[in-house]
């Protein structure tokens, strides 16, 4: 792709801002999770542009470990958050703001 | 070089906007499925930028199972609107104005630092650059303990999602 790498960046960063925008606004557990995935992935595209700026494999190696550590964060994300509703029947975190179980 | 500033302008208009739907939904299940496809989009972006084996990564890790254990526990859990009144007043502009000013943050961090020359992505000098022998090779070589630990992280995962959804009365005995 023949754009400048400052473009590419400026989206993810774009793409961060909103998932930090979505993580402050919604208050349903499960579509905060999902913004937060998308803060990962803008990340990752950064990692990818800068692999390709500098022809380093690491970068991609990287978002490989990155893509990896996001499915095991996502199989104990969603089981907390099957526990809470289990405990509290909601899964509002404004419902579940306090720690007592 | 048009058609790349096309690509790239589709793909970051795409891209864009689904992420806005994404928190706009009110239906948890319309908000992942929104997520699906800027996923697929960002996988797009991956396979332009010269890293195919990550983008199929991309496409079956992310925008298969990870969005499928998203959906099956919206479903599961009934808990497609959830969404009450604000506790904060004011809680939602509050949120677009500091994500406002973070992105300007970051678009001035952007200008100022250095290196910066606006030029376009010189093309590749070597063949082979992220297909998946060049990414196995460097995995299996170079990142193999990384790669192991990995797995081990994985399995902790696995064992740490079983007990929590496990039996309550298991876990107390």
């Amino acid at each position: 792709m023949n754009v400048p790498t400052e473009y590419v960046i400026g989206l993810t960063g774009l793409l961060f801002t909103l998932g930090v925008v979505g993580v402050l606004v919604r208050r349903n557990a499960i579509v905060i999770f999902m913004a937060i995935e998308l803060m990962l992935n803008s990340a990752n595209l950064a990692f990818i542009t800068f692999a390709r700026a500098q022809e380093n494999l690491s970068g991609q190696i990287f978002v490989f470990f990155v893509i990896a550590v996001a499915a095991a964060e996502v199989a104990v994300g969603l089981a907390l958050i099957v526990a809470i509703f289990r405990a509290r029947n909601s899964i509002d975190v404004d419902e579940v703001a306090s720690m007592h179980g | 070089m048009t058609a790349d500033w096309i690509a790239f302008g589709l793909l970051a208009v795409i891209a864009t906007v689904t992420a806005v739907m994404m928190i706009l939904s009110h239906h948890a299940v319309y908000s992942a499925l929104y997520l699906v496809l800027n996923f697929a989009t960002i996988a797009v972006f991956y396979l332009l930028l010269d890293a195919p084996f990550i983008a199929m990564v991309q496409i079956t890790v992310y925008a298969g199972a990870i969005m499928v254990l998203f959906l099956f526990v919206i479903m599961l859990l009934g808990m497609e609107r959830v969404e009450t009144t604000p506790s904060l007043p004011y809680q939602a502009p509050i949120a677009i104005g500091l994500g406002f000013a973070l992105f300007l943050l970051l678009g001035y961090g952007l200008i100022t630092s250095g290196g910066s020359t606006g030029a376009a992505l010189s093309a590749l000098t070597g063949s082979g650059f992220g297909s998946p022998t060049a990414i196995g090779e460097l995995l299996f070589d170079r990142y193999l303990i990384p790669f192991e630990v990995t797995s081990v992280l994985l399995l902790v995962a696995m064992v740490g999602a079983i007990l929590l959804t496990g039996k309550k009365r298991r876990l107390r005995q």
